[in-house]
């Protein structure tokens, strides 16, 4: 088991640094321009934040409505953080990091300030405590000097780029699927299937919850901390209910409890807005009705709850083959 | 010393009280059987044994530890595993991992040990992996390893339901109503799957159970109880005899 894991490891990391190599060529060569490059850097802020969300709703099986606010608290927490730093002149990407572990924290410690009372509701009534938890942490930061509240905040160096943007969001998807693939990911995943049940083979169901809950707070603080970064410049209206629902539905449509379906729904949902630009006031009609659609068809979301893999994608493809040769051999006779 | 003590349990919901004066003692790896008609209380006597509910006044010793207020996760530790009267499995997880959620306890690796998969975090997981397999192996269920528990047959569910319980390393083991909803073909497929559990676990077993076949060709000692109190104690044979339990399945 352990030298097939390590190989398939092997595997997707050789992938992932063509997958980056192919991207820098293309940006080199212009084929990239700089308007598809910021639309990429979305693709991979969206990307952290969907993910860290589908922890809560697809693994941990509670639906949270309030992530557009703890990316505000991480956004503006890594922004005032790397702005209060900034005379220690360190280089650009140490600059970025610890700002951003530092939003994260912050996240996640409110997170698990937040998830501690709101982790006891269930349902209809947890959604809509956490989405009244986003909406206060809005207003707060609205209405606090020191975010400079509804003026926005402005003089954030503009630190992010596609290659650090995407080695990041590479880095919280490999962290999240190596947790979710642990002891204390199957624990996450049992309360999802079945709470009693859990309590009665020794699972701990408050710590596990606010475990996953406070995970998932982090590194939502960490996709807001990129996303200040890159725009430099903070409005709060940004991290709306509207941010959360948009969250929502890219966990939705990738499917809950599936991070490559996150991916996927992340690139699509990010890219079809602006594909749509053409077509001006109608384009948000189309949008949702590529979504109906998208229900009508395919309601477990694109992958349900499968994970898209470089083996498993060979392994298909070999059974096609070895159907299709046992299918010749049949004509023969 | 027993291994389960219980003394004069009782629990009151408002003013009903739905079980009084409950007491048994269980020695290790013996088999003793609870029943009583519906409504007796007997489900209520589990939910207080294994913390779901808290007992009005009482107390419950396991292994000479009071277990009496731990939440239903830490008397698991103390080495109390039940299964459900409606199956409760990790529908859409496969076998394997329904008994690995169940070994988690064993398991001591942290969270970052299991990030950057240190060698603790693959030397605990082969060992619940091999663990696991082993498990499933000793109730046939090795071939259905890797798929969703949810689309087991009914009684693959419930062995899987016990295999799970077995996983968290239990003193006593507590079925409720295991065999509902059962043919009789499965029942006696649980019946020596109950048997196997004895001889190779070592354990004790408390037993719920509507089906007299059942718990008359088990059971070495029975409890009966009505309206939550004990109206006889003994062996098959002087229970089928006693009055007070005729009077109760069948009434005067």
């Amino acid at each position: 088991m352990k030298n097939k894991n390590k190989k398939s490891y092997l595997i997707n990391g050789l992938a992932l640094v063509l997958l980056f190599i192919l991207l820098n060529v293309l940006i080199k060569n212009n084929v990239i321009s700089r308007y598809y490059q910021g639309i990429m850097v979305f693709v991979f802020i969206n990307v952290i934040v969907a993910s860290s969300l589908n922890l809560t709703i697809g693994f941990l099986g509670q639906l949270a409505l309030g992530h557009a606010g703890f990316m505000a608290i991480g956004a503006y927490g890594s922004a005032l953080f790397s702005m209060y730093i900034k005379e220690m002149a360190l280089p650009p990407t140490a600059l970025l990091i610890t700002s951003l572990l530092v939003g994260g924290l912050l996240t996640g410690i409110i997170g698990y300030l937040i998830g501690l009372p709101a982790l006891r509701l269930r349902g209809d009534y947890l959604a809509i405590i956490t989405l009244g938890f986003g909406e206060i942490i809005r207003v707060i930061i609205n209405n606090l000097k020191i975010t400079r509240g509804a003026h926005g905040l402005t003089g954030i160096d503009k630190l992010v780029n596609v290659t650090n943007s995407f080695w990041i969001a590479v880095v919280v998807i490999v962290i999240l699927y190596a947790i979710i693939n642990s002891r204390h990911g199957r624990a996450i995943m049992s309360i999802r299937e079945d709470e009693i049940a859990a309590e009665a083979v020794g699972i701990n169901t408050v710590k596990y919850k606010s475990m996953g809950f406070t995970i998932s707070a982090f590194f939502a603080g960490i996709g807001g901390g990129l996303f200040a970064h890159y725009m430099a410049y903070l409005d709060p209206n940004t991290f709306n209910f509207m941010k959360s629902v948009e969250i929502v539905t890219i966990v939705v449509l990738g499917g809950m409890g599936s991070l490559t379906g996150t991916i996927i729904a992340s690139v699509v949902l990010t890219a079809l807005p602006e594909m749509l630009r053409g077509f001006a006031e109608y384009r948000l009609l189309v949008y949702s009705f590529v979504l109906i659609i998208m229900m009508i068809f395919r309601p477990q979301g694109i992958l349900g709850r499968k994970e898209f893999s470089i083996n498993g994608l060979i392994k298909h493809s070999k059974n096609i083959i070895k159907k299709t040769g046992d299918n010749a051999e049949g004509g023969e006779l | 010393m027993a291994l389960l003590e219980v003394k004069d349990l009782k629990i009151k919901f408002g003013g009903l009280t739905a079980v009084d004066e409950f007491s048994i003692s269980i020695e290790k790896n013996e088999l003793v059987g609870l029943i009583g008609p519906n409504g007796a209380g007997k489900t209520t006597v589990f939910n207080m044994l294994t913390g779901v509910y808290l007992p009005t006044s009482g107390t419950i010793t396991l292994d000479g530890q009071d277990i009496v207020g731990k939440r239903p996760y830490d008397i698991v530790s103390y080495g109390a595993a039940r299964t459900f009267q409606n199956i409760r499995l990790f529908k859409d997880l496969t076998v394997i991992d329904n008994v690995k959620i169940a070994y988690h306890k064993q398991m001591k690796y942290n969270m970052i040990e299991g990030i950057f998969r240190l060698p603790s975090y693959w030397k605990e997981e082969k060992i619940a992996n091999d663990y696991a397999i082993e498990l499933l192996d000793i109730f046939d269920m090795k071939p259905y390893a890797d798929s969703l528990a949810k689309n087991l047959p009914y009684g693959k569910q419930r062995k899987l339901e016990i295999a799970r319980a077995l996983a968290t390393g239990p003193k006593i083991l507590m079925l409720d109503e295991p065999a509902a909803g059962m043919n009789p073909q499965e029942t006696k497929e649980l019946m020596e799957t109950i048997d196997l559990i004895r001889n190779k676990f070592n354990i004790a077993i408390l037993l719920i159970e509507h089906d007299m076949s059942l718990v008359m060709g088990i059971c070495e000692k029975i409890t009966v109880i009505d309206y939550g109190k004990i109206i006889c104690v003994g062996n098959p044979e002087q229970i089928k005899c006693d009055p007070n339990v005729i009077k109760a399945y069948l009434g005067e």
